[in-house]
C-alpha cells in the first residue's frame, strides 16, 4: 500500500517561494489502477517525483508498504519496488535499447526474445529496436514507449507512468492500453498512470484529479468519471458569458 | 612470450596469443615475431625504423595484425610503418600500442602510419593505445596516420585510447579520392593529469567523395584535451563531424573544428555538444535500482562503446 500524508512540496522560482503540492493526502491500496488526472500545472508530475524521491519533499510523509521512505534515496525506493517512467525521458549516447531495457530488468543482459517481448507490449516493432541507440535518432514517440518498456521490464510493485500517451500514435495507443489492462488483470502491481486520456481513464479502478497542488476529486471511477466529462472544464471568464 | 606481453597484446589487439594471418609483433624496438602470407608481405625498411605491408590487389578476407609492445622503461622510438594496398581488396589491419612502465623514465612510441590504397578497396583499420604500469615515468604515443583513399574504395578507422596513457599528440591527414569514403570513429578517455591532442585533415578531393568523423570523448580527473578536426571539400563531395564530448571532475576540452569549402557543390556539416552527463540521464537509471556512481559508469560504458 501507498500512503501520502500531508506531503507539500514549494520551490523557489527565482523571484518568491510558490507551493507546488499542498498537503497531499492520498492512500492507494496494492492492486489498485489510480489514474491521476488534473490540468497542465497541477502539479501531477512533481508528485510522482516525490514519490520516486527525485524531489525531496518539504513537508509530510511517503509510506510504502509500511516502510516510511521519505528520506530515503532514489535508488534505495527502486531497490523497494518503486518505478517511475518520466514524462520527458532522457536519451543516452550508444546505449542501445537493450541494454537499457537489462539495466531495467535487473542488470542481467536480456535475450534478444525477452527485449522483444516488452517492446512489442509497447506497440514497437522489436527486431527494427532492439539494436538501436537510445540517442536523438530515435523520434520522440519512440523514445516514450522505450520509457514505458523500461517500466515493464523492472516488473516492480508499483509502476507510475507519467503521460503514457504523449507522443504516441493511433495504433501504439491501442497496444498500450491493452498491455495496461492486462498488466492490472495478471498482476498485484500498484499502477498510477497520471494521463489526461479517456480510454486510460475508463480503465482506472479509482481516479484522483490534482489541481493548484491539492487533490481536488478522489474516488471509485465510476463516480469521478462522469462528473469530469460533465464539467467541461474551460475558461472561468468566457463561462460567465463575458 | 611473456605474461605481461600476452596482457598488452590483448589489451591492444584483443588478441589471444599469436595471431593467424599476416602479423608483425614489435617488442622495444625488435621483431618478436613476422609472417606473411602468400597475399600479404611484410619486409622490414632498411632505411629506418618500421615495416612495409604489400597488399596484392584482389586480396579478400584477410587480416594483418601489426602490435607493438613497450615494457622497457626508458623506450623511445619513431616507427614508419608503410601499407601499400591495391584494387579490389577487402582486408581488416589491426593495430595498436601497449605501454607497460614500471620505471621513473618516459617511454614513447611515435608510430607513423601510411596508407596507399587503390580502387574499390574496403579497408577496416583499427588502431588501440593502451598504457599501464606502476613506475612514474610517463607513457607517451604520438601516432600519426595518413590515408589516400583511391577511387572507389572505402577506409573504416577506428581509433581507441581508453586507460593509461599519459600523454598523446595524435595527427590525422586523410586525402578521398572520387567515390570513395573515409569513416573515421575516434574514442578517447583521459584521466589523472593525462593530455590527448588530435588535429584531424579530411581532405575530400575527389567528385562524389565523403568523408564522417565521429568522436566521442570523455574527460576525468583534471585531464585536458583539445580536438582539431578539419574537413576540406574540393569537390561536388559530403562531409560530417560530430564530436561528443563529456566532461567530469575539473577536466578541460576545447573543440575547434574547421570546415573549409573551395567547391560550391561541396556540402560540409559540423556538430559538436561538450557537456557534463545529464542529471536526468543519472536520474533515470537510479530510479531503475542503481547507485549515482553504477549509473555514471554504464552511461561513460555505452557512450564508449567498450
Ligand atoms: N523546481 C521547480 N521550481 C519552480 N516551479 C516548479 C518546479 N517544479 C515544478 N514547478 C511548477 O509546479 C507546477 C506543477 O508542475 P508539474 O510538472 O508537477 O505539473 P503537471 O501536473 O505534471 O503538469 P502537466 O500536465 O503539464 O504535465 C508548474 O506550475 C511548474 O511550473
Ligand atoms: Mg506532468
Amino acid at each position: 500500500m501507498l500512503e501520502i500524508k500531508g506531503l507539500s512540496f514549494s520551490a523557489d522560482n527565482g523571484a518568491e517561494r510558490i507551493d507546488i503540492l499542498k498537503e497531499i493526502d492520498l492512500s492507494v491500496e496494492q492492486g489498485t489502477f489510480l489514474v491521476l488526472t488534473g490540468p497542465n500545472g497541477g502539479g501531477k508530475t512533481t508528485l510522482a517525483k516525490a514519490i520516486s524521491g527525485i524531489v525531496q519533499p518539504t513537508g509530510g510523509k511517503i509510506i510504502w508498504n509500511g516502510t516510511d521512505i521519505t528520506n530515503l534515496s532514489i535508488t534505495e525506493r527502486a531497490r523497494l519496488g518503486i518505478s517511475y517512467g518520466f514524462q520527458q525521458p532522457p536519451r543516452f549516447i550508444g546505449m542501445k535499447v537493450i541494454d537499457l531495457l537489462s539495466l531495467a530488468a535487473g542488470g542481467k543482459k536480456l535475450s534478444r526474445m525477452e527485449c522483444c517481448n516488452y517492446l512489442n507490449k509497447v506497440g514497437l516493432c522489436a527486431a527494427d529496436y532492439v539494436d538501436r541507440e537510445v540517442d536523438t535518432s530515435l523520434s520522440g514517440g519512440e523514445v516514450k514507449r522505450i520509457e514505458i518498456a523500461t517500466i515493464l521490464a523492472r516488473g516492480s510493485g508499483l509502476m507510475i507512468f507519467d503521460e503514457p500517451e504523449a507522443g504516441i500514435d493511433l495504433w501504439s495507443f491501442a497496444k498500450l492500453t491493452e498491455t495496461f489492462r492486462e498488466l492490472h488483470a495478471t498482476s498485484n502491481a500498484t499502477i498510477i498512470v497520471i494521463s489526461h486520456q479517456e480510454r486510460i481513464i475508463s480503465l482506472a479502478d479509482e481516479i484522483a484529479v490534482l489541481s493548484g497542488g491539492k487533490i481536488s476529486e478522489y474516488g471509485k471511477r465510476d463516480d469521478i468519471f462522469p462528473r469530469l466529462l460533465g464539467e467541461g472544464r474551460g475558461c472561468e471568464y468566457m463561462r460567465k458569458g463575458n | 612470450m611473456e605474461k605481461l606481453d600476452l596482457g598488452l597484446l590483448k589489451e591492444i589487439a584483443l588478441l589471444d596469443g599469436v595471431p593467424s594471418g599476416a602479423y608483425n609483433i614489435r617488442k622495444n624496438g625488435t621483431s618478436a615475431g613476422r609472417f606473411s602470407t602468400e597475399n600479404i608481405r611484410i619486409e622490414p625498411k632498411t632505411d629506418k625504423q618500421g615495416i612495409d605491408i604489400n597488399i596484392k590487389s584482389g586480396t579478400k578476407g584477410e587480416t594483418v595484425h601489426i602490435p607493438v609492445i613497450l615494457t622497457e622503461s626508458g623506450y623511445t622510438e619513431t616507427v614508419y610503418n608503410d601499407f601499400f594496398i591495391g584494387d579490389d581488396c577487402d582486408v581488416t589491419i589491426m593495430a595498436g600500442c601497449g605501454i607497460h612502465n614500471c620505471g621513473d623514465s618516459e617511454s614513447r612510441h611515435d608510430g607513423v602510419h601510411t596508407f596507399y590504397i587503390g580502387k574499390n578497396s574496403v579497408i577496416r583499420y583499427a588502431e588501440r593505445h593502451y598504457g599501464d604500469g606502476e613506475g612514474k615515468g610517463e607513457r607517451i604515443m604520438n601516432p600519426e596516420t595518413v590515408a589516400y583513399i583511391g577511387e572507389g574504395s572505402v577506409l573504416q578507422m577506428d581509433t581507441v585510447q581508453i586507460r593509461g596513457v599519459d600523454s598523446t599528440v595524435r595527427k590525422t591527414k586523410i586525402v578521398v579520392k572520387k567515390d570513395a569514403s573515409a569513416i573515421i570513429n575516434e574514442k578517447l578517455m583521459t584521466h589523472g593529469n593525462q593530455l590527448a591532442e588530435s588535429d584531424m585533415d579530411l581532405i575530400l578531393e575527389g567528385e562524389n567523395a565523403t568523408g564522417r568523423i565521429t568522436s566521442r570523448s570523455v574527460a576525468k580527473d583534471d585531464s585536458k584535451q583539445i580536438f582539431r578536426p578539419c574537413v576540406v571539400g574540393k569537390a561536388d563531395c559530403f562531409g560530417h563531424i560530430r564530436c561528443d564530448s563529456i566532461l567530469m571532475d575539473r577536466a578541460t576540452i576545447s573543440s575547434v573544428p574547421a570546415v573549409a569549402a573551395e567547391h560550391t557543390d561541396a556540402n560540409l556539416v559540423h556538430e559538436a555538444a561538450i557537456g557534463r552527463i545529464a542529471g536526468d540521464q543519472l536520474i533515470k537509471l537510479m530510479t531503475l535500482g542503481l547507485t549515482e556512481e553504477e549509473a555514471e559508469e554504464k552511461i561513460l560504458e555505452g557512450f564508449l562503446g567498450e
